[in-house]
């Protein structure tokens, strides 16, 4: 459990969260360890094991829930299920995650597949981080997480996803269906070193009159890394819908940005920016002169850029 | 004190931009570098903030030779520097600039000091991005207020006022004279600004890669350009009003 409480505090303010006693379930190399439900959210087993039903009740004002997952022992190949069902008006934040630590030579692999259902008018920040932590050598960490989110009118979710390191292959798909009013804003922060590898997937559908969603990514890419970033809006009705992707590439790391857009309404408004290079030596020399080295500036500078 | 002996620099095309120039600035007080565009300012400037290296000449700062330290070692010896064009930073909040600027965390007073003043308000630039959303004033008051929260030997501006209000500016100028009066740090600005001009202890006049004129500002003033009252003065080597 040490090593999985070490992945907790990485993937999340664990200690906090616990102390606060919101809701929780947390996932151990492949199956739930421990779970609590409170009043107004309820953490179901599916009764075939594949994974929970959460339902958030209509009374929920600024709760949480946690629903971590860690692996720390090789070989497991964990595919779960989770369904988040969030009552008319409830307000709620969803704390998720997955660290997966093995040692040299040793693989594993953590497939998430969320799916949120947001009923008319409620409101859900998510926040998603990912973690690998171990071994360098020959390893094989695999997460590869699928949100899909269902927003009914006036609905809003804020989704802050990120990867800190460490994870060596990731495909990460993210898909939206959002009815009249609803809000979806995406933040992907994203950091790739060595030879791993990084695919981002944001397919959102603006289906309902003055939906409108944001999606930012901003990565970085390290060593040899390689990164793809895909997105694509569809804008069926009067919405607006932006996607921006920025990516600073050093040493030898490279991305691959292809944005695109769908307007299959006149008044669907839709806006794509991409931009990767890599970090300007006027930036450098700037905070050089404040007396950092090259490689403190360039250090400060990325975790400004991923924050 | 910074002593600039015989220093020479040429473009890569080999255009020479400093001519055996030659300078002493003192350890307080403050100093404007002034003259027409093209004959070689900013070049000094950058050449004593270690931004880029002299052809020829030696740089002593208390009479240590610093000529072969780079940019980041004459950092950490007090020299200070504001760039003419500030850089910009996604995801690097005001707050970071001023903290970076400063080496240790700073609290909300003294953020709200270093902005106001260069005439922010700290409650709606602090949390800010240092990003393409600021205009272009609002990022030349920032880099100023980055300069002012360090501590330092010698602070050198690179035409401050470009970008600036009214407003600003006089704060800017405020903020020039408390700086002179701490008597902490000397100040080496470069400006054209008649304002500016008027609060130097010092003027040098550099042009075509040369000091022609180096004296106290009742020296060297009347013999820019003909000054007459005005907000923000006048372009003191052109007469142009600002």
């Amino acid at each position: 459990m040490n090593e999985t409480n070490a992945l907790l505090s990485l993937i999340s303010d664990w200690d906090v969260l616990k102390s606060e006693g919101c809701a929780h379930s947390i996932r151990e190399n492949g199956r739930s360890v421990e779970r609590l439900s409170t009043k107004n959210i309820e953490i179901r087993a599916k009764e075939d094991g594949s994974g929970l039903d959460i339902y958030v009740a209509a009374a929920a004002r600024g709760e949480k829930v946690a629903i971590p997952a860690c692996i720390t022992a090789a070989h497991i190949d964990d595919l779960v299920y989770n369904d988040f069902h969030i009552a008319e008006g409830a307000d709620v934040t969803i704390i998720a995650g997955c660290g997966i630590h093995v040692k040299n030579g040793e693989e594993a692999r953590h497939s998430g597949i969320h799916r949120f259902f947001l009923a008319r008018g409620s409101k859900v920040r998510y926040e998603e981080k990912h973690v690998g932590t171990g071994g360098k050598k020959d390893t094989r960490r695999v997460i590869d997480p699928v949100t899909e989110v269902f927003l009914d009118e006036d609905s809003f979710l804020e989704m802050d996803t990120s990867q800190i390191g460490g994870v060596d292959s990731t495909t990460r798909e993210t898909r939206g269906h959002l009815a009249r009013g609803a809000r979806l804003v995406i933040r992907e922060h994203l950091l790739t070193d060595g030879n791993e590898k990084a695919v981002t997937k944001f397919d959102v559908t603006l289906d309902g009159e003055d939906s409108a969603v944001d999606l930012v990514s901003r990565s970085v890419a390290r060593g040899e890394s390689y990164q793809e970033y895909h997105s694509t809006i569809t804008g069926n009705a009067p919405c607006t819908g932006h996607s921006e992707c920025d990516s600073i590439i050093t040493e030898h790391g490279r991305v691959n940005a292809c944005p695109a857009l769908y307007a299959a309404h006149q008044d669907a408004s839709l806006i794509h920016e991409a931009a990767i290079g890599k970090i300007a030596g006027e930036q450098i020399m700037k905070l050089r002169t404040f007396g950092l080295s090259e490689e403190e500036a360039e250090q400060k500078i990325i975790e400004g850029f991923l924050r | 004190m910074l002593e600039l002996e015989n220093i020479c620099w040429s473009t890569p095309e080999g255009v020479p931009i400093l001519k055996d120039l030659s300078l002493r600035i003192e350890d307080t007080g403050l100093a404007v570098v002034t003259g027409p565009n093209g004959g070689g300012k900013t070049t000094l400037a950058r050449i004593i903030a270690g931004l880029i290296s002299p052809d020829r000449g030696t740089i002593l700062l208390d009479g240590v030779d610093i000529t072969a330290l780079d940019v980041t070692q004459r950092a950490r010896l007090g020299i200070s520097y504001a760039f003419q064009q500030p850089v910009r930073f996604k995801g690097i909040t005001v707050r970071d600039l001023l903290e970076l600027g400063s080496g240790r965390p700073i609290d909300e007073a003294q953020v709200c000091n270093l902005l106001s003043k260069v005439g922010l308000c700290a409650r709606d630039y602090k949390d800010r991005e240092v990003n393409a959303s600021l205009s272009g004033g609002e990022i030349k008051r920032i880099e100023i207020a980055s300069v002012l929260a360090r501590s330092s030997k010698l602070v050198i501006f690179d035409e401050p006022e470009a970008g600036i209000d009214l407003w600003s500016f006089n704060g800017l100028i405020e903020a020039f004279e408390e700086m002179k009066r701490e008597r902490k740090a000397s100040q080496l600005i470069i400006s054209h600004q008649e304002r500016i001009l008027q609060v130097a202890d010092r003027i040098i006049v550099v042009e075509n890669g040369s000091v022609v004129k180096d004296g106290s500002r009742d020296e060297v003033l009347p013999s820019l350009a003909t000054f007459s009252p005005c907000p923000m003065g006048r372009d003191a080597v052109t007469g142009v009003r600002l």
